[in-house]
């Protein structure tokens, strides 16, 4: 490289055989100019940030605007209605729930030990590279194709009909490879030396997996799964595929049964709507206080995503920090 | 000129062996004596012996037909260069390459008594694990509890009686010099102990299950002075219990807790022998051009 750069004759200031006190100043004119270059990116990068924090805190405050003062305790315990003024969310936030449980209760066992299959048995060959590139491409398929698939697999051949089991299942395939890849990328954090360890010591595959390898990935593990399930509870269009009702006055029955063994599984079969599906079919109405009702719901549905976030913030930094090396 | 000039570094370096030695397992050991003689003669039995043995990474002969014993409770330390494949070998001892894929072994390693080939495929490396513990480079506690680190072992063995594991835990941190510092935090986490406490720890953790031969792979690159010296005091001591291989990239280390040494240099061993001979009076050139530090 040669010629000048701001001012400074650079084959000059190279060549020369060694520093001296003149060149001082223009050193400096070249970290001047080096550090604009700097502030130029860090400016540049802010404004990329505010971007997408500014578009989220103003659709929360509008959303908070609109439906403030919607948000008493009766909406949480009132089944929507015709009339605007009464309408609530309680069959909403309680089907959402159990969707979520459902989807936790089936994606977690099932991403975990498919997670930790690939990552710690799984031979490395080109049918472990085949399917760890399927696993990643289904993060990437659209939720509506997880509907119509639910609706052909678990609604008709299945069986389990437009039920609390059916979009748990559903949302459970959906988040499946964020819980997947979420296993791999915690166990992969595990240094090797830990391993060779445990190895060492003469514990076998399974031994080290349950000993180590999974309880130290779990904190990794569990943040993943959180991500997917606020990801899940906003999902709308496969649990309409599946045919989730948008109008339902009564709840599900409750898990907790009166008498031994005290649980009752009769909720899964039942008709459910969850809050995303009662937001919708809120701004769908004419009326400018639907539109309210719509926009309270919208803004407790962001609580709850946020509140799920929180707790994965909470366990990254409670629960990471005895597990180090 | 040149090689008078060798000679008297290396009657130093031997000369620093018998001082430091002495100092480290609080006895005077004069290289001369009858009972050194007798330590480091040919009537110490052999624990593990390995013949033709070689080692392929994929295609690249890592090491090339190597043959040694290992003797009883003594101490044999590995040197050499870098890449010259001393971890190489001593990891083969319990068959970490076998975690890995495209690894082979050529040749045998036999475990004495028993005359067990380590590197048949029949040998289960879990079984081989078991009679032979490592200590790594990098002090690698789990974090878990001391206690849990320390029964580890004893636990993937079945063991379930509290009172056992207890007494076991007990007598391998005595054993590995830790007792004292913590007897009353055994339930704190071991990623809180220092790094000299942690190795000692990874060393307890071996000793929990009483291996028969232990291996050091540079355990104490990763410690300052005063840990290394606790180590190596530590090494001195567990002689009388258990065979030792130690690998280390630091010749005063090797002069000062080794009874036998090797000296490898690309994948070959170039040769082997008493401590003290191989550093008074190598009997090839590239030793003593390695020992006296003017090679690697």
């Amino acid at each position: 490289m040669s010629g000048t750069w701001c001012g400074v004759d650079i084959a000059k200031l190279i060549k020369k055989n060694g520093m001296k006190a003149e060149d001082i100043p223009l050193i400096r004119k070249i970290i001047r100019r080096n550090k604009r270059l700097e502030l130029l990116f860090a400016v540049a990068g802010f404004a990329a940030l505010l971007v997408g924090v500014l578009t989220f805190v103003a659709l929360f405050a509008q959303m908070a605007w609109a439906g403030w003062e919607r948000i008493t305790p009766e909406f949480f315990t009132n089944f929507p209605s015709r009339r605007a003024g009464q309408a609530g969310i309680l069959s909403a936030w309680v089907g959402s729930l159990l969707v979520m449980l459902v989807t936790a209760v089936s994606a977690v066992p099932l991403g975990v030990a498919a997670g930790v299959y690939l990552e710690e048995y799984a031979p490395k060959n080109l049918l472990t590279d085949i399917i760890e590139i399927n696993v990643t491409n289904l993060a990437g398929v659209p939720s509506i194709v997880y509907g119509l698939l639910a609706l052909g697999v678990f609604v008709y051949t299945f069986g389990f009909g437009q039920s609390i089991l059916s979009a748990g299942l559903t949302l459970g395939l959906l988040i499946l490879p964020v819980v997947i890849v979420a296993t791999r990328e915690s166990i992969r954090s595990i240094p090797l030396h830990i391993r060779e360890a445990a190895y060492g010591l003469g514990a076998t595959r399974w031994q080290v997996t349950r000993d180590h390898i999974v309880p130290y990935s779990l904190p990794g593990i569990m943040t993943g799964v959180i991500i997917g399930m606020s990801r899940a509870i906003g999902e709308t269009a496969p649990i309409i595929t599946i045919g989730a009702l948008t109008f339902i006055a009564f709840l599900p029955e409750s898990p907790v049964g009166p008498e031994f063994p005290w649980v009752n599984f009769e909720w899964l079969k039942s008709g459910f709507t969850v809050m995303p599906i009662q937001m919708f079919n809120w701004t769908s109405r004419p009326e400018e206080a639907f539109q309210q009702n719509a926009a309270a719901a919208g803004f407790i549905l962001v609580l709850m995503t946020l509140a799920m976030n929180a707790v994965s913030i909470w366990i990254r930094y409670h629960v990471r920090k005895d597990i180090k090396w | 000129m040149v090689s008078v000039a060798t000679m008297r570094m290396s009657e130093q370096a031997a000369a620093g062996v018998a001082l430091q030695t002495g100092v480290a397992s609080g006895e005077a050991r004069d290289p001369n004596s009858p009972d050194t003689a007798v330590r480091n003669g040919n009537a110490v039995p052999v624990k593990a012996s390995v013949e033709n043995f070689s080692f392929y990474y994929g295609d690249f002969k890592a090491l090339k037909s190597i043959s040694m014993p290992v003797h009883e409770k003594r101490v044999t330390a590995l040197i050499g260069p870098s890449g010259c494949g001393k971890s190489t070998l001593l990891r083969t001892f319990n068959r970490m390459h076998d975690l890995y894929p495209g690894n082979r072994y050529e040749g045998t390693i036999r475990l004495h008594p028993d005359n067990t080939n380590l590197l048949d495929p029949a040998v289960d490396p879990i079984e081989v694990r078991m009679r032979i513990g490592m200590v790594f480079q990098k002090p690698n506690p789990f974090p878990k509890s001391i206690y849990e680190n320390v029964a580890y072992g004893l636990r993937i063995r079945g063991e379930r009686n509290r009172s056992v594991i207890d007494d076991r835990v007990r007598e391998a941190l005595r054993g590995a010099a830790l007792w004292s510092e913590v007897e009353h935090r055994l339930h704190d986490p071991a990623t809180a102990l220092s790094g000299g406490q942690q190795q000692r720890l990874c060393i307890a953790r071996c000793l929990a299950t009483q291996p028969e031969v232990l291996l050091f792979d540079e355990p104490t690159s990763a410690l300052d002075p005063i840990a290394t010296a606790s180590i190596e005091e530590l090494i001195h001591e567990l002689r009388d219990k258990v065979t030792i291989l130690i690998v280390t990239h630091n010749m005063q280390q090797a002069a000062r807790v080794s009874d036998y040494t090797a000296y490898m240099y690309l994948g070959e061993l170039m040769e082997f022998g008493e401590t003290n001979q191989i550093f008074v009076n190598p009997k090839r050139k590239e030793t003593e051009d390695y020992i006296t530090g003017r090679f690697g």
